[in-house]
């Protein structure tokens, strides 16, 4: 991990995740038609989290991933592009597709998201869970299932993994 | 670095960068599968088609790769000899820059052109094809095809070291020889040229021999180049049945092929010259394969040039 | 002579003072003074209230050079260049003489454009010029000019250049004939059967870019052939712009042999190779084209042993739409004549002294003019003369050179000295390396 305030440990993290895997349950009496879709990168690996927790809890929903690189419509600003494929684990048709995301800061992935999400095909129903969220929307977005709100500044970044949250001052930080 | 502006040859990229677009090829490709084929990346860009030499199927594959990319494309499809004698190639590209292109596609019959036509504009420029010299984006889909195909026939980590490729034909004239061996020769693959010396550039490319027999059982792939009837006029094979018998994949020749061996040709196919026997029968041949992969590897290398700056993404 | 000049001839002329002279005879340091067109003395001269002193410290006061290979494009193709704007360039690069070339249109073929070329030359009274003739008329190949007509109007120097002879029966004829008649044919060697279309050297980097290809042994033959035609007939040729490292042994093994042949060579192609195709820019596309490394050495080395007897230009003016249609496309040629010096100089290595040879008194010879031009800076002797400095270093830029046309592929390259006054017929055409009219 970087060097950075840990305001998170990885057992916060874990409680997190099922809570968020009742709250997803609860919210949709269930999971019939459920479907997890982790954003590239970063929640992939909280989508398979949540994935798995609500396997053991209730049943198994299927997991996919979605790469939003190309749907980034913000022109002039080229993101890095992730290194897998999107994989859609089934028809969204009809579906309620649980968009998964580790930080929801600007809004912008989730836009590209639910627009990327539009070429697959027609859910009947989009919810977003994260892990934090640390404010500064540029967009009408709000999730629906949140681990932590962690107000920061502009000037911070965030890092989300499975051993917890950290936050970077990057006036603090010592260069490398 | 001024290179990564343009894609004029396999030149312009190092290992790394082809190794990128290769990947970059996969994302695109996927994109090709969706209900629907279109992502944004590329909106408010404009392309612009320069294609001083005839070519539909370039043309069209580079054209649906910038629509789904959603970028802005025109069109020029100048005859090269009003160009060459009357109006200045400078002058075509400096009016058309000032209109607001981000990228020309450029294809021409004379080797060079997209270098000199990069000297004269700030937009990108991605050769399409130029004389005898560089076709870069059919040297990456075939490269994805080659990665692709053997994946899925021989399981995932079938690499490019050591690959053995045969390239057959008319090298001296074919720009889809010397980029498929540049870019083959950057991934680690061993590139043969087969062919009557007559049709090899004065200076061989690669290991060179006329004997297609004796190496047809030693080859991963196969790669047929097309047969220009324009080569028999000029006295450089004595005929088309001489070509044929001695360099043309026939059923004989297709039959002592491995198992898993790749048949491929850049297309058009000039069948009963460099191919008499039927493609479709030959669990080998990708040729339509390569096709499609054709509007991937342009969608890749569109978005690797006008993408925009590299910089992290803000959730 | 116009008025201007003859206010500057007083009874004490033009005084040439702290220079170096270098000529045939050797280098000393002495004062010229030229009166009348001719040098009247030269010295350790005092300063004369009448004379114009010019002051030379450092400089070298030369013979001005002779170019065997001039491209002045008029009549016909005036666009490139013109008789005048061509004599310009020649004397702005320390040329007091240039023979130009007769793949005009119409052809030097016949006395009336000949007599056309000599005058426009004399107005323009920048530099002598002297027409060669063609070998063969509209330089089809096919029929002999009238060499002794041309020849009764002082032509010396007989070419097809731009192509050469490719009939080997009727190049001998040619050179029994015009050989009888103690004229010298030139010839540019390329047999055209094998390079058709071509581009560049035939070579490893021509395989890379896909680019036709002229092989070394398309000039490589020719030259054989008019080595064997001259032991067959016994008359002189003249080789232009040798290229290749053979065509130099070739040529050396002759001249062992005690045959009458002469041979030039390029400043391009002692400075330039292949690889600079790399960039498919038409600049450094020339007939013969440019060459490996091997080649470029070869020639240095021919033209330090003298086995090429002088450096000639073959300044071939191209305006610029010409020069940016792709490679294949454009014409071949490069401008040459501001630049040969500089380029000469920083790679030659070669004392200035037989430096100055290959420019000026060995061209001379070869092209008939060695009573007037190359002559030793002596009492008595015509003022064609070069002051130069030999060690400047310069870069030149297109837009500033005088020809009409800017195909000089010499952008990037540092030269070493240029002319800095130059006097045709004692008058000052170039002073302070600017021209005077």
């Amino acid at each position: 991990m970087t060097d950075g305030k840990r305001v998170l440990g990885p057992d916060d993290v874990r409680r997190a995740t099922t809570r968020m895997a009742h709250e997803i349950i609860e919210r949709n009496r269930g999971l019939d038609g459920v479907v997890l879709v982790g954003l590239q990168r970063g929640g992939v690996w909280l989508a398979e989290s949540l994935g798995e927790e609500i396997g053991r809890i209730g049943q198994a929903v299927p997991v996919g991933s979605l790469d939003i690189s190309l749907h980034r419509d913000d022109i002039g600003r080229r993101p890095v592009v992730p290194g897998s494929v999107s994989s859609l684990p089934c028809d969204v048709d009809g579906a309620t597709v649980v968009l998964v995301d580790d930080v929801l800061y600007t809004g912008r992935s989730v836009k590209a998201a639910l627009d990327a999400l539009n070429d697959y095909g027609r859910p009947s129903a989009v919810q977003l869970a994260v892990m934090v969220d640390r404010g500064h929307r540029e967009l009408p977005i709000r999730p629906d299932f949140v681990g932590k709100n962690l107000p920061t500044s502009i000037i911070e970044s965030v890092e989300v993994t499975v051993d917890g949250v950290v936050i970077i001052d990057p006036e603090t930080t010592v260069d490398r | 670095m001024d290179t990564r502006r343009h894609l004029r040859g396999i030149g312009d990229l190092d290992r790394a960068a082809l190794e990128r677009l290769l990947d970059l090829t996969d994302h695109m490709a996927e994109v090709g599968r969706r209900a629907n084929p279109k992502v944004p990346a590329l909106r408010g860009r404009t392309v612009c088609n320069l294609f001083f030499e005839d070519s539909t199927r370039t043309r069209m594959s580079f054209d649906t790769a910038a629509k789904r990319l959603s970028a802005d494309t025109m069109t020029l499809a100048v005859g090269s000899s009003s160009v060459n004698k009357g109006e200045s190639l400078r002058d075509t590209v400096e009016t058309l820059g000032a209109m607001g292109v981000d990228a020309f596609v450029v294809r021409h019959r004379s080797s060079g052109v997209p270098w000199r036509i990069a000297e004269w504009t700030e937009s990108s420029v991605i050769n399409a094809g130029d004389g005898w010299h560089q076709h870069p984006t059919q040297a990456l889909l075939d490269l994805y095809t080659i990665r692709s195909e053997r994946a899925r026939r021989l399981g995932e980590d079938a690499g490019f070291e050591g690959l053995r490729v045969g390239v057959i034909g008319d090298i001296r004239h074919s720009r889809v020889a010397r980029s498929l061996t540049e870019a083959l020769g950057l991934l680690g693959a061993v590139v043969v040229h087969i062919g009557p010396r007559t049709l090899m550039p004065p200076t061989p490319l690669a290991r060179s021999t006329d004997d297609l027999d004796g190496e047809l059982e030693d080859l991963d792939v196969v790669y047929l180049l097309r047969m220009q009837n324009e080569r028999m006029d000029a006295a450089l094979i004595p005929s088309g049945e001489e070509y044929t018998r001695r360099f043309a994949l026939d059923p004989q020749r297709a039959g002592r092929l491995g198992e898993h061996v790749l048949v491929m040709h850049p297309g058009p196919m000039n069948r009963g010259v460099e191919i008499t026997v039927d493609p479709t029968t030959l669990p080998g041949a990708v040729v339509t394969t390569q096709v499609t992969n054709g509007i991937a590897a342009r969608m890749a290398v569109l978005f690797d040039l006008l993408g925009g700056v590299e910089t992290e993404v803000s959730a | 002579m116009s008025e201007r000049v003859e206010s500057v001839q007083s009874r004490g002329g033009t005084v040439l003072r702290g220079g170096t002279v270098i000529d045939v005879a050797g280098e000393r340091r002495v004062d010229v003074r030229l009166v009348d067109g001719r040098i009247a003395e030269t010295g350790d001269l005092p300063a004369d209230g009448d004379a114009e002193v010019i002051d030379v410290t450092g400089l070298v006061v030369a013979p001005g050079f002779v170019d065997l290979h001039t491209h002045l494009r008029e009549p016909g193709m005036t666009e490139a260049e013109t008789i005048e704007t061509g004599s310009r360039a020649a004397a702005l690069g320390g040329y007091t003489a240039v023979v130009a070339m007769p793949n005009t249109d119409p052809t030097q073929d016949c006395v009336s454009v000949v007599e056309f070329v000599r005058s426009q030359g004399r107005s323009a009274g920048l530099c002598d010029v002297h027409p060669s003739g063609s070998i063969t008329v509209g330089r089809a190949g096919e029929q002999l000019t009238p060499f002794a007509e041309l020849a009764s109007v002082g032509v010396h120097l007989f070419t097809d250049d731009g192509s050469g002879v490719q009939d080997d029966g009727l190049m001998r004829r040619a050179l029994e004939y015009a050989g009888e008649l103690g004229l010298v044919l030139a010839q540019h060697c390329e047999v055209s059967s094998m390079t058709s279309g071509a581009v560049m050297h035939e070579g490893e980097c021509c395989s890379h870019l896909g680019l036709p290809g002229w092989p070394a042994l398309a000039e490589e033959l020719m030259v054989h052939r008019d080595i064997e035609l001259v032991r067959l007939t016994g008359s002189p040729v003249h080789l232009l712009h040798l290229s290749t490292a053979r065509s130099v042994a070739l040529v050396r093994a002759a001249k062992a042999d005690g045959l009458p042949v002469t041979a030039e060579a390029t400043p391009h192609h002692i400075s330039l190779t292949d690889e600079r195709l790399g960039s498919f820019d038409p600049l450094f596309k020339v007939n013969p084209p440019l060459r490996t490394m091997a080649d470029v050495e070869a020639v240095r080395d021919g033209l330090v042993d003298g086995t090429i007897d002088a450096i000639a230009t073959d300044h071939a003016p191209h305006p610029p739409q010409a020069k940016e249609r792709p490679l294949d496309a454009a014409p071949p040629g490069m401008l040459g004549l501001e630049t040969a010096f500089g380029v000469a100089r920083a790679h030659l290595d070669l004392e200035l002294r037989e430096l100055i040879g290959l420019l000026s008194w060995r061209p001379a010879a070869i092209a008939g003019l060695a009573d007037r031009h190359g002559r030793p800076v002596e009492t008595g002797e015509p003022a064609n003369l070069a002051v130069l400095d030999p060690d400047g270093r310069w870069t030149v830029d297109p837009g500033r050179l005088a020809s009409r046309s800017t195909n000089t592929p010499f952008t990037d390259v540092p030269l070493v000295g240029r002319a800095r006054h130059t006097f045709l017929h004692g008058v000052a055409v170039v002073r302070d390396g600017v021209a005077t009219r």
